[in-house]
Order: structure tokens, then C-alpha cells, then sequence
């Protein structure tokens, strides 16, 4: 005798495609997420595949203009900056800094905003007017200011700018989370939660955590955009890293100062640098479609 | 009830604006550096920089420092400069109406770009071209004024080098003005080449700063005004008749505008942030360039002077829109 599929199975109906599946399904996320892998490999690889030295200078080799333009030299892709090095090799070396801000950073914002944003929606209270009062203070700075100051502050250098970023920006997170917090916690599952006896630390992080993770997921990835730029805010304004490790930020200011003679060393750049917070953005939008429940149907 | 609104944010405001006082003012005083470091030539003797910490009152106990300062604050005095060697009130002053009028002809700007490209994407919804609209805006919306004031930067040095890339106005017309507000006093006094070479100046800093918030606007008013052109007063409006145009810039328009209004209020104060590094960028003399010459020199009356500045701009421009959303709201202005 034939085995028959399982009853269960024959009258439901097509099971709708998992989380995963969904992702896979999006050709938002699919390019994006596949543009910053290449820049984890990048990143990751850079003295591997970079094709020359990022701080070899040479002055017999400056300004000279990107392969097929007249007075190109071989082994140029992107032509040579104001000090005869290689744009390509810095552009792939700058990769490093960019993307350990923006893990690193966001990921830490991320940590802290929604640690406070969890103890604001659920205790309520006092400890919600506390840390209320104290995103609105913080908000009425303007952010590049902040960063600035707070650079100036900390002294430049590389822990200074996620530190910087991770001040301002935990404000995000937690705003987003208290809000998220406060309408999960008065859902059936959260009082049935409470019924049965469960501790509120078990509620707070086995139960709402997991239910306010997909808003934290999409928060996250955009943050990451967000911290790209503000290192390369800081590299150009000069407060970032020492000007001997290449970063984005600083080959913009530099380009800026020559962008008259030589367009192609702010260009290379500042179209990485766009690329890289559009990818950011781009994964952000299609994870909330495929993942925030309420934005799907 | 709109007064019990009014001062009710008032009293948040100062609350507010003294927390930033503190926290600016002791922040600054846990730096390493200190901006006498940054005054001093290399041969001075531990008695100059002595002399220098105590005329500029930085030898005194915290405590006093901030007491001192505070006492001056209310009374409208902000200090000096450390590195320009005059009042912060003056130098503010003097800075301010340049960033005034690049934030107001910003969001003028981005206002009219943005309603104009909602509008445009109402007309052809359910088209291929509001596919087109949707895909432009999408990236939009992920670029910030720092990109896009470099592609500027690039595009008009290079490609189509009309516009200059620096400064406010001609040095050589800059003569003659009795106020800092070039624009609105070139304007009213009808001497319109000079508004105009200064209308080229402020073109691409101007751009720059009102293109992120135009795709914030055009998305949010797109969306509302195709909520509206599916209500019955849209349909009666059509069955009567009206051109499509029409509905959507009498029928529905009207009652599509509400949450972009708060949400362009609480954007421009994005929009204000982002002249710090819009300014700096194109060298523009206002506030924003200023701070980060200050910060950079750490001159601690400056940079003082400059957080309360901003922070009052930013509580100003938000009691502005509740108060804009109150008056428009007939449940919250009786109620």
C-alpha cells in the first residue's frame, strides 16, 4: 500500500515560507546584504587584496587621473591622490574603519538603548520619567555637534568616535524599544505570563525580548548606516583616526582640497561612501517588510 | 488650554536648556587639554600661562566657574572668545542671520520639492512612473546632507562649474549693510544683483541641506494624499466633475497635510543640525562653521554659547509645531 501524505498536511494548505525563506525571496535584501559581505571580505582581506601599499607615496605618481582616462599608468585603477598613492588600495584598506564603526558602535548603542528602553516600558514609574527626561535632553542637541564635542572631548582616535556615536545615538534605540515594550506589555501573553508566576526578569527578556527583536533588528541595521557616516563626518572634519590609517572620511577632505585637479580622489570615495549607507538602508527596509508582522500584511 | 500648553513647554524648555548648561559646562571641564595650551607660544613661562588662566577666570574652582558663568547668562552675557578676542554674544550675533536665512531657504525648498513630487506621484499612482518615483525617493531617504553636499561639491567643481563652492557673497558686494540678514536686507532695499550673487552662493549648501528632508516630505504627503483620494469627499468632488489635478490639490491636499506638517517640524531641526557640517563644507559663515572652529580650538565661552544657542533654536522651532498642530487640531485646540 501507497503511503498517503500525512492528513495533517493534506488540508491546510501551503505553508507560508518562513522568515528565512523571505529574505532570501527579496531582492532589496539580497543585493544589499551581498554589497556589504563583499565589504566584510574586503574589509577582512584588505592586504591581501589590495593592490598596492595604501601609504606608499610617490610625487612622481601623484594626481595621475583613473584607467581609461589620458595619462593614466598601468596598475592605477583609480589613479593616485595628492600624494602619488594608490585611491583603489586606500579605498579597500578604508573599509576596515567604516565597517568596525559600524558594527561595533551601533552595536553597542543597540545594547544600551534598548537595555533602558526594556526598563522604561516595562517598570513604568519613576524609572520611565527618569529615563524620559533624559532622552529629551539629550535630543536637544544637534547630533553632529554632540559628536564633535564629544570627540574634542575624548581626544580623537578610533575608540573616541564609537564612543561618541554610542553616546548619542543609544537614544534611538531606546525610544523605539519603550514604546514597543510598553504595547507589548499589555498583551494577553504578557498577562497570562504574569498569571502563571513567571518573574518579571523572565517576562521582560523570555518573553517581550524575543517580541521586540524584529523592530531592534531593523534599528540596527540602520544604524550602521548611520555610524558609517559619522566616522566620515569626523575623518573629514579631522577628528577621527590619525590621518596614517586610510579612512573614507579623511580621503574625502582630501579630495575636497584638490577637487579642482583632481576630481577622482573625493569621487571614488564618497561613491563607496554611498553605496555603503544605501546598502544599509535598502537591507533595513526589507528586513522590516519580511520580518515586522504588522508592515508584511 | 493653549496656554496651560504654552507654558507648560516653557517650563520643560528652561529645564531643558539648563541641563544642557551643565552638562556642556562640565563636560568641557574634564578635557585633558586646556584652551590655554592652544593660546601659549612655545617659551612661556609657568608665570604667563598663570596670568592668562586667571584673566580669563579659568583658575577659579569649578563651582565658580559655572557660577560665574551662569550669573552672566542671565543677565544676556556670555562671556569672550578665547581665540577671537570678543564678545560671544557679538560673534553669535553677528553669525547667526547667515544661518538663518540658509535654514529658511532650505526648508522652503525642500517644502515645495517635496509637496511637488507627492503631488506628482499622486497623479500618476498605480503607473509606471510612480514606480520610478517610489524607486528615486527610496534611495533619497538613505542619503544625508554630508553625501549629499560632497556630490554637489563635486558635480559643480567639475561637470558644471556655474556656482561657486565657497562663502556667502562676493567679497566686493559684501559693502554697504546695515544688517547681517545680506539676503532679506538686499532684498527689501531692491538691490537685486547683489541678492542674486548671493542666491548663488547659497544654492548648493541650500541643496544640500533641503534634499534629504524633501524625500522625507514627499513620502509621508504621498502616502496621506492617496488615503485621501480614496474618501467619499474625493468621490463626490469627482462625480461633480473636478479635474484631477484639482482633487488632489483642493480636496484632498487640504486634509492630507496635518502629520507631514508635524513631521517637517520636528525634520528641520534635523535640518539645523545639519548646517554644521553643510556650513563647513562650503565655507559658509554661520553658526554651524563656527562650531567647529571653536570646538577644534576648544574655546569654552564659544562652544557654551553655541550648545545653548542650538538648544534653544531646537525648543524653539518644537513648541512652534505643537503649538502650529494645536491650532490646526479643533479636538486638542477645545478640547
Amino acid at each position: 500500500m501507497k503511503h498517503w501524505p500525512p492528513a495533517s498536511s493534506t488540508d491546510r494548505g501551503p505553508k507560508p515560507p518562513s522568515a528565512a525563506v523571505r529574505l532570501l525571496r527579496d531582492p532589496k535584501v539580497v543585493g544589499a546584504g551581498g554589497f556589504i559581505a563583499l565589504l566584510i571580505v574586503l574589509a577582512i582581506g584588505a592586504p591581501l587584496l589590495a593592490p598596492k601599499d595604501p601609504l606608499a607615496q610617490s610625487l612622481a605618481l601623484a594626481t595621475v587621473p583613473p584607467a581609461g582616462f589620458p595619462e593614466a599608468e598601468p596598475g592605477y585603477l583609480f589613479g593616485t591622490d595628492g600624494l602619488g598613492r594608490d585611491v583603489l588600495s586606500r579605498l579597500i584598506f578604508g573599509t576596515r574603519v567604516s565597517l568596525t564603526v559600524a558594527f561595533v558602535a551601533a552595536g553597542l548603542a543597540c545594547l544600551i538603548g534598548s537595555l533602558l528602553g526594556l526598563l522604561a516600558g516595562f517598570l513604568r514609574g519613576a524609572v520611565e520619567a527618569l529615563i524620559s527626561r533624559l532622552v529629551d535632553i539629550w535630543m536637544a542637541f544637534p547630533p553632529v555637534l554632540l559628536s564633535i564635542l564629544l570627540v574634542a572631548v575624548l581626544g580623537t582616535g578610533l575608540h573616541s568616535v564609537i564612543a561618541a556615536i554610542v553616546v548619542i545615538d543609544w537614544t534611538r534605540f531606546c525610544r523605539v524599544v519603550r514604546t514597543e515594550t510598553m504595547a507589548q506589555a499589555q498583551m494577553d501573553y504578557v498577562v497570562a505570563a504574569r498569571a502563571i508566576g513567571f518573574s518579571r526578569p523572565a517576562i521582560l527578556f523570555r518573553e517581550i525580548l524575543p517580541n521586540v527583536a524584529p523592530v531592534l533588528i531593523v534599528l540596527l541595521t540602520l544604524e550602521m548606516g548611520i555610524a558609517v557616516v559619522v566616522e566620515a563626518i569626523l575623518s573629514f572634519v579631522g577628528l577621527s583616526v590619525s590621518s596614517d590609517t586610510p579612512t573614507w572620511g579623511g580621503m574625502i577632505a582630501e579630495g575636497r582640497q584638490i577637487v579642482h585637479e583632481a576630481w577622482w580622489v573625493l569621487a571614488a570615495p564618497l561613491t563607496a561612501l554611498f553605496a555603503t549607507v544605501v546598502a544599509f538602508n535598502q537591507l533595513g527596509d526589507g528586513l522590516a517588510r519580511s520580518l515586522d508582522p504588522v508592515l508584511r500584511r | 488650554m493653549l496656554v496651560a500648553v504654552v507654558v507648560n513647554r516653557m517650563a520643560m524648555a528652561l529645564l531643558t536648556l539648563a541641563g544642557m548648561a551643565v552638562v556642556v559646562f562640565v563636560l568641557l571641564r574634564v578635557v585633558p587639554g586646556d584652551p590655554i595650551a592652544m593660546m601659549i607660544s612655545p617659551g612661556a613661562s609657568a608665570a604667563d600661562i598663570a596670568a592668562l588662566k586667571a584673566h580669563y577666570g579659568l583658575d577659579a574652582p569649578l563651582f565658580t566657574q559655572f557660577w560665574i558663568w551662569i550669573k552672566g547668562v542671565v543677565t544676556g552675557d556670555f562671556g569672550t572668545s578665547i581665540t577671537l578676542h570678543v564678545y560671544v554674544t557679538d560673534v553669535l550675533a553677528s553669525r547667526l542671520p547667515a544661518t538663518i536665512e540658509l535654514a529658511i531657504l532650505a526648508l522652503t525648498v525642500a517644502v515645495l520639492s517635496g509637496g511637488a513630487v507627492a503631488v506628482t506621484g499622486t497623479l500618476v499612482r498605480r503607473t509606471a512612473g510612480e514606480a520610478v518615483i517610489d524607486g528615486l525617493n527610496s534611495v533619497m531617504l538613505a542619503v544625508p546632507d554630508f553625501i549629499w553636499a560632497l556630490a554637489l561639491v563635486l558635480l559643480f567643481a567639475v561637470a558644471m562649474p556655474v556656482l561657486p563652492l565657497t562663502g556667502r557673497i562676493d567679497p566686493a558686494l559684501a559693502e554697504g549693510f546695515a544688517t547681517r540678514f545680506y539676503m532679506i536686507e538686499s532684498l527689501v532695499t531692491g538691490r537685486f544683483a547683489v541678492a542674486a550673487n548671493i542666491l548663488k552662493h547659497m544654492a548648493l549648501p541650500t541643496l544640500a541641506l533641503a534634499l534629504p528632508l524633501a524625500a522625507v516630505i514627499a513620502r509621508l504627503l504621498k502616502q496621506s494624499l492617496q488615503e485621501a483620494m480614496v474618501q467619499d469627499y474625493v468621490l463626490l468632488a469627482r462625480i461633480k466633475g473636478f479635474g484631477e489635478l484639482r482633487l488632489v490639490l483642493q480636496e484632498a491636499l487640504r486634509n492630507a497635510v496635518g502629520p507631514t506638517l508635524a513631521l517637517t517640524g520636528v525634520q528641520f531641526t534635523f535640518l539645523i543640525g545639519g548646517t554644521v557640517i553643510v556650513e563647513r563644507i562650503f565655507a559658509y559663515p554661520g553658526i554651524g562653521n563656527l562650531a567647529i572652529d571653536a570646538v577644534i580650538n576648544r574655546d569654552f565661552p564659544l562652544i557654551q554659547g553655541l550648545v545653548l544657542l542650538f538648544g534653544l533654536i531646537f525648543i524653539l522651532i518644537n513648541i512652534g509645531v505643537d503649538l502650529t498642530v494645536a491650532m490646526l487640531n479643533p479636538k486638542l485646540r477645545h478640547g
